[in-house]
C-alpha cells in the first residue's frame, strides 16, 4: 500500500473507534456531561489526562523544537511535566474534595462572590480558546500534508468528529475516547522512535539510545551531534543560548501554567475519591513521561538524520519527502552561492578560507516529527500511523478544552448566574448547544490561526499561570485570603501577562529582543512574573480588607480533609 | 468530626501534610531548577559513566522527569498512610455518588 492509502486507512479506523466509543458512552445527566458522573477509574483517568494534556504541540511540534533548540528545548520537557508535581501535591486532591463541576465553581464558592466567579470564567474562556485554536490548526496541518486535503477541509472534518463525541457524550464520552486516543498517540509516537533508535544506535529503547554510541562512527551520538553543530556554525547541541534567568522563568511559567489549566484540573474532578485524585495524577505523569522522555531522543535522531541528508548535498538529488514539504512551503531552499548544493549552516559558519557562509535552507520546526519516518525511510504504515497519532493528540486536547468552554457557559454563566432555576434537562441542552457553538468558534480559529501552534499554546500557559494558579493555591492553603484579594490578584496577573505578550508578539514584534525585555525575561516566561504579581497583590489586598466569612473558612477546613468526598459532592452540586 | 479533640488532630494532620509537601517540593525544585538549569553547566563536566550524557543535560531532558514521577508516588504513599493514622481516610462506601 502507498503512504496515502495507509494513512487514510489508519486515520479512518481510529475515527471509527472514537465514534463507536461516543455512541456507547452517551451522557444522560449534567453530572455525566461535566464530570463523567465522578466514576472514572484513576488509571483510566491518568490515560485520559495524558491525552487531554498532550496536544498537537507535544506530538507534532515539541521534538522538532527541541531538535532545533538543543539544550534550550529542556524548558518544555521540564516545564510541561513538572507542573504535575504541583497538581498532585497542591491542587488535585483538594479540588476533588471540594467536588464541583468547574474551576470557576471553586473560585466562586471559596471567594463567596459572583464577581470572582465571572472573572474566573472569563480567564477560563480566554485560556481555552487560545489553546484550542492551536489544536484545530494541528488537525488541519496533518490532513493537508498526509491526506492531501485542503487545510480548511481538514479542520472541518476534525470539527465534525469532535462535535460528535463532545456534544453527545460530554465528559463521559470525552474521557473514554481520550483513553483510546492515548493508546493511538503513544503507539504512533513510540513506533518510529524505536525504529529510529534501532537504526541510529542499535538500541531499541530511545531513552537509552540518546546516550549511546552511534553505529556508523562509534562515537557517542551527542558528541557527534555537538561536533557537527560546531562545524556548521551552530551552538553545541547540549549547550544553551538563552540566559539562565529566562530559562528559569519560562520553565516556571510552563510548570505553573500546566497546573493552572482548567481542562487539566477538571480531569481530576472525574474520579470517585480524593485518594484516587492523588494517584491519578501519578499515572497521568507516567503516561506523559513515556512520550516526554522519548521526545529528546527523537529530536537528536531527527537532527542527526537531517544534517546527514542535506549538508552539502546537491539540491537536485533530494529525496521525495523534501520536495513534498517544499510544496507546502514548510521547507524552502535558496541557492545563494549558485553551486547547486545545500548549505545548511548556523550564524557563525565560515568556509575553509574563513569567509562567512550564508544559510540556504529554511525548515519549519513543526514538520520534524511528521517528516521523521520519511527522512529515516521507515515503512509506509509508520508514516500513516504518525498521521493518526497527530490527529489523536490534537482532537483529544481540543475535546477537553471544548468541554471547559461549554461548562463555563452553561454551568457557570447560565446556571449559576443568569438562570439559577433552570432544570437539569434544560442545563444539559444548554451544555450541548454551547459545546456545539464552541466547536464552530474553534474551527474558525483553526482556519484563521492567530500564530504558530507552539507560540499560541505558550501564550495560554502564561495566562493560566498568572490567573488561576495563585488564587486556587491561596484558596486552599490560606484561610485569610478573601474575595477582594482574589479578584484583584487575578485581574492584575492576567492583565500584566496579556499586555506583555500582546505587546511583544503582536503590537511591536520588532522590539521582541532580549534588550527590551524586563530583566531579560521573554514573553514565554512572563507568566511567572504575572503569577508572582498575582500572589503579591492578592495577599496585600487581603490584609487591608475584611477577613472572609466563617462559612468560607469552614469550606477551607473541609477541603483539607479527605473524608467525606461523597457527601461534599451532594452538598455542592 | 465535631469532637473538640478532632480540631487539634486536624491541625496536626495539616502540619504533617505541609511538611511532606515542603520536602517533596524542595527536591522538585532541586532537580529541575537546580540540576537542570542553574547548575547544569557545572554538572555537564561530569558524564554518566558508559553513556554520552553530560549530567546537567541529562537532568534537564531526562532525569528531572523521572524524579517528578517518583515524587508523586512517594507523596501518594505518605498521604495514604497519614490519612489512616489520623483516621481521616475515605471509607469504602464513599464516592459511589
Amino acid at each position: 500500500m502507498t503512504v496515502l492509502q495507509w494513512t487514510a486507512t489508519l486515520v479512518g479506523l481510529s475515527f471509527a473507534l472514537y465514534i463507536g466509543i461516543a455512541i456507547w458512552s452517551r451522557a444522560h445527566s449534567t453530572s455525566e456531561f461535566y464530570v463523567a458522573g465522578k466514576g472514572v477509574h484513576p488509571l483510566a483517568n491518568g490515560m485520559a489526562t495524558a491525552a487531554d494534556w498532550m496536544s498537537a504541540a507535544s506530538f507534532i511540534s515539541m521534538a522538532g523544537i527541541i531538535s532545533f533548540l538543543g539544550y534550550d528545548g529542556s524548558v518544555y520537557l521540564m516545564g510541561w511535566t513538572g507542573g504535575y508535581v504541583l497538581l498532585a501535591l497542591l491542587l488535585a486532591p483538594y479540588l476533588r474534595k471540594f467536588g464541583a463541576f468547574t474551576v470557576p465553581d471553586f473560585v466562586g464558592e471559596r471567594y463567596y462572590s459572583q464577581t470572582a466567579r465571572v472573572v474566573a470564567v472569563i480567564c477560563a474562556i480566554f485560556v481555552s480558546f487560545t489553546y484550542v485554536a492551536g489544536q484545530m490548526r494541528g488537525v488541519g496541518i496533518v490532513f493537508s500534508r498526509f491526506l492531501e486535503i485542503d487545510i480548511v477541509w481538514g479542520v472541518v472534518i476534525g470539527m465534525g468528529i469532535v462535535f460528535f463525541y463532545a456534544v453527545l457524550g460530554g465528559m463521559k464520552g470525552i474521557t473514554y475516547t481520550q483513553v483510546a486516543q492515548y493508546c493511538v498517540l503513544i503507539f504512533a509516537y513510540m513506533v518510529p522512535a524505536i525504529f529510529l533508535s534501532m537504526l541510529v544506535t542499535g538500541i531499541p529503547i530511545p531513552q537509552i539510545g540518546l546516550g549511546a554510541a552511534d553505529q556508523e562512527t562509534g562515537t557517542f551520538l551527542l558528541d557527534r551531534l555537538n561536533g557537527l553543530h560546531q562545524e556548521l556554525g551552530f551552538t553545541a547541541y547540549t549547550d544553551g543560548t538563552k540566559s539562565t534567568l529566562d530559562v528559569l522563568a519560562i520553565t516556571a511559567a510552563l510548570m505553573v501554567g500546566t497546573a493552572g489549566l482548567p481542562h487539566v484540573i477538571i480531569r481530576f474532578y472525574t474520579v470517585p475519591k480524593v485518594r484516587d485524585a492523588r494517584i491519578s495524577v501519578g499515572w497521568a505523569l507516567v503516561f506523559i513521561a513515556l512520550l516526554y522522555t522519548a521526545a529528546p531522543a527523537v529530536a537528536v535522531f531527527a537532527r542527526t538524520n537531517l544534517l546527514n541528508t542535506v549538508t552539502d548535498q546537491p539540491y537536485a538529488e533530494m529525496p521525495e519527502w523534501f520536495t513534498k514539504w517544499e510544496t507546502t512551503g514548510l521547507i524552502s531552499y535558496e541557492d545563494h552561492n549558485g553551486d547547486g548544493l545545500i548549505q545548511y549552516v548556523g550564524p557563525e559558519a565560515v568556509d575553509a578560507a574563513g569567509a562567512p557562509v550564508q544559510n540556504e535552507l529554511t525548515i519549519d520546526r513543526d514538520i520534524m516529527v511528521l517528516a521523521n519516518p520519511e527522512i529515516a525511510r521507515l515503512p509506509n504504515w509508520v508514516v500513516g500511523l504518525v498521521a493518526a497519532g497527530g490527529l489523536a493528540a490534537a482532537l483529544s486536547t481540543a475535546a477537553g478544552l471544548l468541554l471547559v468552554l461549554s461548562a463555563a457557559i452553561s454551568h457557570d454563566l447560565l446556571k449559576r448566574n443568569w438562570r439559577p432555576d433552570i432544570s437539569e434537562r434544560g442545563e444539559l441542552i444548554a451544555a450541548r448547544i454551547s459545546a456545539g457553538a464552541a466547536v464552530l468558534v474553534a474551527g474558525y480559529l483553526g482556519i484563521n490561526p492567530p500564530g504558530f501552534v507552539a507560540e499560541v499554546v505558550a501564550f495560554a500557559f502564561g495566562l493560566a499561570a498568572s490567573s488561576f494558579f495563585p488564587v486556587i493555591i491561596l484558596g486552599i492553603f490560606s484561610k485569610r485570603l478573601n474575595r477582594e484579594g482574589a479578584i484583584a490578584g487575578m485581574l492584575c496577573g492576567i492583565t500584566l501577562t496579556a499586555a506583555y505578550i500582546v505587546y511583544f508578539k503582536f503590537v511591536n514584534p520588532a522590539a521582541n529582543v532580549a534588550e527590551n525585555w524586563w530583566f531579560g525575561i521573554s514573553p514565554e516566561g512572563i507568566g511567572s512574573i504575572g503569577m508572582a504579581v498575582n500572589f503579591a497583590v492578592a495577599i496585600v489586598v487581603s490584609r487591608f480588607t475584611p477577613a472572609p466569612p466563617a462559612e468560607a473558612q469552614r469550606l477551607v477546613e473541609r477541603i483539607r480533609l479527605p473524608r467525606g468526598a461523597g457527601e461534599a459532592h451532594e452538598i455542592s452540586s | 468530626m465535631n469532637r473538640p479533640a478532632a480540631g487539634r488532630d486536624h491541625l496536626a494532620y495539616w502540619r504533617r501534610n505541609l511538611r511532606y509537601v515542603g520536602i517533596l517540593l524542595a527536591i522538585w525544585a532541586l532537580v529541575s531548577y537546580g540540576a537542570g538549569i542553574v547548575f547544569a553547566d557545572a554538572l555537564d563536566a561530569v558524564r554518566i559513566p558508559g553513556t554520552g550524557f553530560p549530567l546537567g543535560f541529562w537532568f534537564a531532558q531526562q532525569g528531572a522527569i523521572y524524579v517528578f514521577v517518583v515524587l508523586i508516588f512517594v507523596y501518594v504513599f505518605l498521604m495514604n498512610r497519614l490519612d489512616r493514622a489520623f483516621d481521616v481516610d475515605e471509607r469504602d462506601e464513599e464516592g459511589a455518588a
